[in-house]
């Protein structure tokens, strides 16, 4: 044994920082802040793969190899959110999220 | 295995500061009044994030989460909040909706949740030969090898991000303006 | 993996057995003729806009082609020594020791299957290729069209229960896709929801079925299922019905027989190829085509399963060639004669006589195809749908009339015409069987079917012109698969006349009996002269009265009126017996608030009810109205109404329209599941 590091410590930081996001994603009313929220939420999930793979050590790397695959669907995802936030600002003039309810009854 | 243990262990008081700051930084993301500040903030947590990917000998994430999320993305979301006029000063009436309490609870409830979970699950399990660090090699070969499949697929969904970007943030010309364009 | 070939390769009809060869090459690459028309669809699609012909040329090589092959394959089998092949290859496993498996079977059945798909299919592109000229989407419509074949002869060609799904679901989409061809019109997108709807709720049964049948036998192999109804396997005996009802519910929807037969004449909505094909070869045989491929299922275990099949189909083939009677659009008039037909399918199968009923499906499809074809041929020279708009064209469209009379005649069951001979081995199966009342319904189904088609061949072709404009001749891409169809549509019923056994050729009986499973059914040795000309004379009773109510002389007197009105019964076929209104009511059961469906039952069911207790009986009828419905029911149902509005109007509250708030909802949702699943399941 050389290094006393407890996996939970890691795993519990990445829950923290999970739900704060998912806190963000519920209460804040401007759509670029919402995917800030969704963009912490990533990376918790990023804490958690990267600390599990360091805990299993897959010859393969698995945990790390996934955090790359969600590092590059985030960003693909960051630049379609921003476009489609960006037409409806256009269309709407405002970036609310609680504005748009077209889709209700 | 008691806190002294714990905490005489030099990797943990690093460890301890950057969970700090990262979950400081994290907290303000979701609560700063100015869009531009919450942006800044994620750099940090983001930041605290790659410091632990350093921890846990993941040298290679490390450095691609501070090129792609804090070089491009953060660029990409300051370039959006400066379009769409996101609030940038102090206006605490126009920050969050009025539904803010039920929100926490639900999001305490899961921080309960996952924490039990967590808890009972792994309990004090230690991480091992947390030095061995991974080899880059290891990744590359991963990725274009048995993940190439995935890797490709992931390529293209790229791809398709940005035509799709370009789509749907394209403005059209009215008419007029098309008209002035080709008198150019 | 591949497994090729069968362990044991014997079959028996009642002949006895047949020594089967694996048909070489032909049978090794027949999966070809699956991927043809799947790689055609895709090739139409991406490229078919910048070719000569718009895609059309891609999609009849490929036919061609399948044609060409499974005339091979359908020659080898022929004879003596019949073909018997089949190829898995594994896809994926599934838990439970289930494997998926794509691959091809050839055997007496797939390879009719094939060569009607195939025939029918060929003419039906050429000819759709000069009916289609100048219309919208044409590139689409061969694309769809090829999707349509290709899907129909996956589900042929499978040689398991789950690739036979596959093909059953492509076929439902394509039919969607081309039924609602000219979508512009909500009338055909409408008719092409209610195909696919009418459709989806009937799979639901078949995959159940399968479902089932999957699991209690560990596979899902045709064969499998053969083997183990031959030994009456304990393990598919206790679900055996059950099984077999709901495998039955999917081939009534595709099938069309009665309740699930409403989709098939709004489905005329369609291009008329696409009529020509859906009825003739490619969708409404594939209910068909699986009661024959689980055929021993029914023989051997399902036998309790088998009267209420009869059942259906019996309705089926009398009450809804009624309809075929009192309709103006000559396409309904021939997609209730569909129906009809099918329900002869239908009741031949189910009483155990699987030669009988597949025999009338291969000539059914030849002559249907043709009048389909040659009704497509009239509309496109009238620019009307309506036999009102049409008459006399038999000196305008000589061609037409000619191949259009050939086909009624042998779907009426003339003697010689394929009809007559399909026909008559249906009624004598059903009367070796012991199924005497049946018997004599399909005798006067029979009679129906000759009545309706000589007056739709009266009214389209004889008597004065009622149309506006100059009727013209179809061009020759049009005529000649019309005379191309009309060949087999005399022909075909040769090779299954009763005690004959045409050399090389063989009968068609000897075709299907090679297959891998030996199940008994009843081939007629001798032809019963009393029956088939009991059969003969309905049809010929049936032209007659119909010549001499609809015909040119008939047709001066009643100027407008085209068909007989018959009090009480006329009404009620014009409604369609009304199940349009029931199937309506029921969708709207399921899709709005239960406060509309409950009105709807309020409007139509209980007050329909008692205005038809009214009209028979008048005193009773307002004792009841005034008393029971008014007061007791009426209360009851507005109580009912009432309480559902209200309890809509709170639950529309959560629908807000605020994404967070659904966030938040379903953040707290998944909590509640998990918090349900750890600590108090």
């Amino acid at each position: 044994m050389g290094v006393e590091v407890i996996l939970n410590q890691f795993l519990i930081l990445a829950a923290v920082l999970f739900v704060m996001g998912v806190y963000g994603l519920l209460v804040r009313r401007n759509a670029v802040m919402v995917l800030l929220a969704v963009e912490l939420m990533l990376a918790a999930v990023n804490i958690n793969l990267v600390a599990m793979e360091a805990f299993w050590q897959t010859t393969e790397a698995l945990g790390q190899i996934l955090a790359v695959f969600i590092i590059t669907v985030a960003a693909a995802e960051v630049g379609i959110g921003l476009a489609i936030i960006l037409l409806i600002f256009r269309n709407r003039r405002s970036a609310n999220v609680d504005e748009l309810d077209l889709m209700r009854w | 295995m008691g806190f002294e243990d714990w905490i005489a262990e030099p990797l943990n008081w690093v460890f301890a500061v950057i969970a700090l700051a990262t979950v400081v930084s994290g907290f303000r993301v979701v609560t700063s009044p100015n869009v531009v500040h919450a942006a800044l903030f994620l750099v940090a947590a983001l930041a605290g994030t790659a410091a632990l990917f350093l921890l846990l000998a993941a040298e290679f994430l490390a450095w691609v989460l501070v090129l792609v999320y804090i070089g491009a993305v953060i660029v990409l979301f300051l370039f959006g909040i400066m379009i769409t006029r996101a609030p940038t000063g102090r206006d605490e009436s126009n920050l969050d909706h009025k539904r803010r309490l039920p929100a926490a609870l639900v999001s305490l409830a899961l921080l309960a949740l996952l924490l039990w979970g967590l808890i009972s699950q792994w309990g004090d399990t230690t991480i091992d030969r947390i030095t061995a660090g991974t080899p880059t090699t290891v990744l590359g070969e991963g990725l274009l090898g048995r993940f190439v499949f995935p890797f490709e697929v992931v390529g293209f969904v790229l791809l398709a991000a940005l035509v799709g970007g370009i789509t749907i943030a394209r403005r059209d010309l009215s008419p007029a303006e098309e008209k002035e364009w080709e008198s150019k | 993996m591949v497994n090729a070939g069968l362990t044991t390769i014997y079959l028996a009809a009642e002949e006895g057995a047949i020594h089967a060869g694996t048909g070489g090459i032909w049978s090794e690459w027949a999966g070809l003729m699956l991927i043809g028309p799947m790689l055609a669809f895709l090739v139409i699609v991406m490229f078919g806009k910048r070719m000569r012909y718009q895609g059309a040329e891609v999609a009849i090589g490929v036919m061609a082609f399948n044609l060409i092959w499974s005339t091979v394959l359908l020659v080898l089998n022929m004879g003596d020594e019949g073909v018997l092949y089949e190829r898995s290859i594994e896809i994926a496993r599934v838990g439970g020791g289930l494997v998926f498996e794509l691959g091809w079977m050839v055997d007496g059945l797939s390879i009719m299957m094939y060569w009607v798909v195939a025939a029918v299919g060929l003419a039906v592109f050429v000819y759709a290729h000069g009916y289609m000229k100048g219309e919208i989407r044409v590139t689409f419509f061969f694309a769809a069209l090829s999707l349509f074949a290709g899907s129909m002869l996956v589900l042929v060609g499978s040689p398991n229960l789950v690739q036979l799904i596959i093909g059953w679901e492509g076929v439902g989409l394509a039919s969607y896709l081309l039924i609602g061809h000219y979508w512009e019109d909500k009338e055909n997108s409408s008719a092409a929801m209610k195909a696919f709807y009418t459709n989806k709720v009937a799979d639901v049964g078949l995959i159940i079925g399968v479902i089932i049948i999957g699991v209690v036998l560990g596979s899902f192999h045709y064969w499998d299922l053969a083997a183990a109804a031959a030994e009456h396997s304990d393990l598919l005996g206790p679900v055996a019905v059950t099984a077999a009802i709901l495998l039955f519910i999917g081939a009534m929807g595709k099938s069309a027989q009665f309740p699930f037969h409403i989709w098939l004449p709004d489905a005329m909505a369609g291009p008329t190829p696409v009529s020509a094909l859906m009825h003739a070869a490619t969708m409404v045989t594939a209910g068909i085509y699986l009661m024959a491929r689980t055929f021993p299922l029914y023989q051997e275990l399902a036998t309790a399963a088998r009267p209420w099949m009869i059942a259906a189909g019996t309705i089926t083939l009398f009450g809804m060639g009624l309809l075929a009677l009192v309709v103006d659009d000559i396409k309904r008039v021939l997609a209730y004669s569909t129906v009809s037909q099918l329900g002869y399918m239908m009741t031949a199968v189910a009483a155990g006589g699987y030669t009988a009923g597949l025999f009338h499906l291969f000539t059914h499809a030849f002559f249907k195809a043709l009048l389909f074809l040659g009704a497509g041929s009239v509309i496109h020279a009238v620019h009307s749908n309506n036999m009102s708009d049409m008459g006399g064209l038999r000196h305008h469209m000589p061609h037409t009339y000619r191949t259009f009379v050939i086909g009624s005649l042998a779907l009426a069951g003339i003697f010689p015409l394929s009809g007559f001979w399909s026909k008559d081995e249906i009624l004598a199966t059903l009367g070796y069987e012991g199924y005497n009342l049946v018997m004599w319904i399909a005798v006067a189904g029979a009679f129906v079917t000759a009545f309706y088609m000589a007056r739709a061949v009266s009214l389209t072709f004889f008597g004065e012109y009622r149309g506006h404009g100059h009727p013209h001749e179809s061009p020759r891409i049009m005529t000649a698969p019309l005379w191309a169809l009309a060949v087999p549509a005399v022909i075909a019923g040769l090779v299954n006349i009763p005690g004959l056994k045409l050399p090389l050729i063989g009968s068609f009986t000897s075709w299907l009996s090679v297959r891998s499973v030996s199940m008994g059914d009843h081939h007629a040795e001798s032809i019963d002269l009393g029956l088939a000309a009991a059969g003969l004379a309905a049809a010929v009773a049936g032209l007659w009265l119909g010549w001499v109510a609809f015909g040119p002389k008939a047709a001066k007197r009643r100027a407008e009126r085209d068909w007989v009105e018959v009090p009480g019964l006329y009404p009620l076929l014009r409604q369609k017996y009304y199940l349009d209104h029931v199937a309506l009511g029921m969708v709207w059961t399921i899709r709005s608030p239960l406060a509309r469906a409950v009105n709807w039952v309020n409007d139509y069911v209980i007050d329909g009810v008692v205005n038809m207790v009214g009209a028979l009986c008048q005193g009773l009828a307002s004792l009841v109205y005034r008393g029971v419905d008014q007061r007791g029911i009426d209360g009851v149902v507005h109580g009912v109404s009432y309480g559902a509005s209200g309890m809509g109007g709170l639950l529309r509250r959560i629908q807000s329209g605020r994404v967070q708030q659904y966030a938040g909802l379903l953040v707290a949702g998944l909590l509640l599941l998990v918090v349900l699943v750890l600590f108090v399941l």
